[in-house]
């Protein structure tokens, strides 16, 4: 299937939020649950993404300290909050994980 | 809409805006050439991987949809987790809308497929330093395009490189890792206080569990939620 089509879509949608307020002239206000809310969007969809990815294995919940992206996250974590630097996050969370799996045989 | 050469008001404010983008870019490039890396791991053909970076023009947007596609979402799942994690920019577009009011259908247009994260900073940091001084440049929406297009450029040019490096990486190198690592890197300054610490957990922990749902509807689920909690531990605090 082409994905083409679907991002035309999924590009116009963008336009359109982008435009809303530009085109009604800034009269129209969005209401103050709605802004308060989307201040909860960054961190609710990251982390909706973020955590299965690193505690999800083959479908289940692995803890174990064999899962090695699971320590390369928290490690990767762990800079971007003492840093905030997203170049040296990658840096140290792709470091991490190839010092790992260098380390602990598959 | 020429660009003026630099000698008049308009091409000043131009090249204003492009100057104060380009420290943003050098966060943006690798960024960039991530997504074209990934884009191209998911299973996208290069031309719309490249397509993607200047139709939906939307760096976190697009590296979510390229979750979506590695894993078969459906289309509708794809375009409305776009829509969810872009409403943010109705925010931005609220905060523009008044210095813009004046300008032609035109300028909006373009504006607005301008106005990402990265411009809408560099833009809004100019509008703030202005204040309400009563000798502004009326051309300002120059320094606007300046700094969209800078970022544009960047954008296309970055993902094009990391499309271009694609086809050479071997999966055992495990880049798809750093999509993972991006989000990280991104959601851990957005951690401001507790409302926002408490709807990342909430979200994160429901998507961990609802991660067998199929369609990848646990993930808008799981958001939905997060943002809930957020805002009632906000309520429960104030």
């Amino acid at each position: 299937m082409s994905w083409f089509p679907v991002l035309v879509v999924a590009g116009l949608v963008t336009f359109a939020i982008r435009l809303s307020f530009i085109a009604l002239l800034g009269k129209v206000e969005l209401p103050p649950i709605v802004t308060h809310a989307l201040r909860f969007v960054p961190p609710a969809v990251l982390s909706a993404i973020v955590f299965p990815e690193l505690l999800v294995r083959e479908g289940a919940l692995d803890l174990r300290p064999g899962n090695l992206r699971l320590v390369a996250g928290v490690v990767a974590a762990l800079v971007a909050w003492r840093t905030r630097n997203v170049v040296l996050t990658i840096a140290v969370g792709m470091a991490a994980l190839w010092t790992l799996q260098a380390l602990v045989p598959a | 809409m020429s660009i003026a050469s630099p000698r008049s008001a308009q091409g000043r404010e131009f090249l204003a805006g492009c100057r104060d983008e380009l420290p943003i870019l050098l966060g943006v490039a690798p960024f960039g050439m991530i997504y074209g890396l990934l884009a191209l791991g998911a299973g996208l053909p290069a031309l719309t991987a490249q397509a993607m970076s200047s139709v939906v023009f939307a760096g976190s947007a697009q590296f979510i949809a390229t979750q979506l596609i590695r894993e078969g979402a459906p289309a509708v799942v794809l375009v409305v987790t776009v829509f969810v994690v872009n409403l943010r920019h109705a925010l931005y577009s609220a905060s523009v809308a008044p210095r813009l009011q004046h300008l032609g259908t035109g300028w909006k247009l373009v504006l607005a497929y301008l106005l990402t994260d990265e411009a809408y900073a560099v833009a809004a940091s100019r509008y703030a330093r202005d204040g309400d001084r009563p000798d502004v440049s009326p051309h300002r929406h120059w320094y606007f395009l300046g700094a969209g297009l800078t970022l544009w450029a960047a954008w296309q040019a970055s993902t094009a490189a990391g499309v271009f490096l694609g086809a050479a990486v071997p999966q055992r190198w495990s880049l798809d890792f750093t999509l993972a690592l991006t989000f990280i890197a991104l959601v851990i300054p957005a951690l401001k206080d507790v409302a926002a610490a408490a709807a990342a957990i909430a979200a994160g922990l429901l998507a961990v569990m609802v991660v067998g749902v199929p369609y990848k509807l646990g993930l808008v689920l799981a958001a939905l939620v997060g943002i809930l909690v957020g805002l009632l531990v906000d309520a429960r605090r104030a």
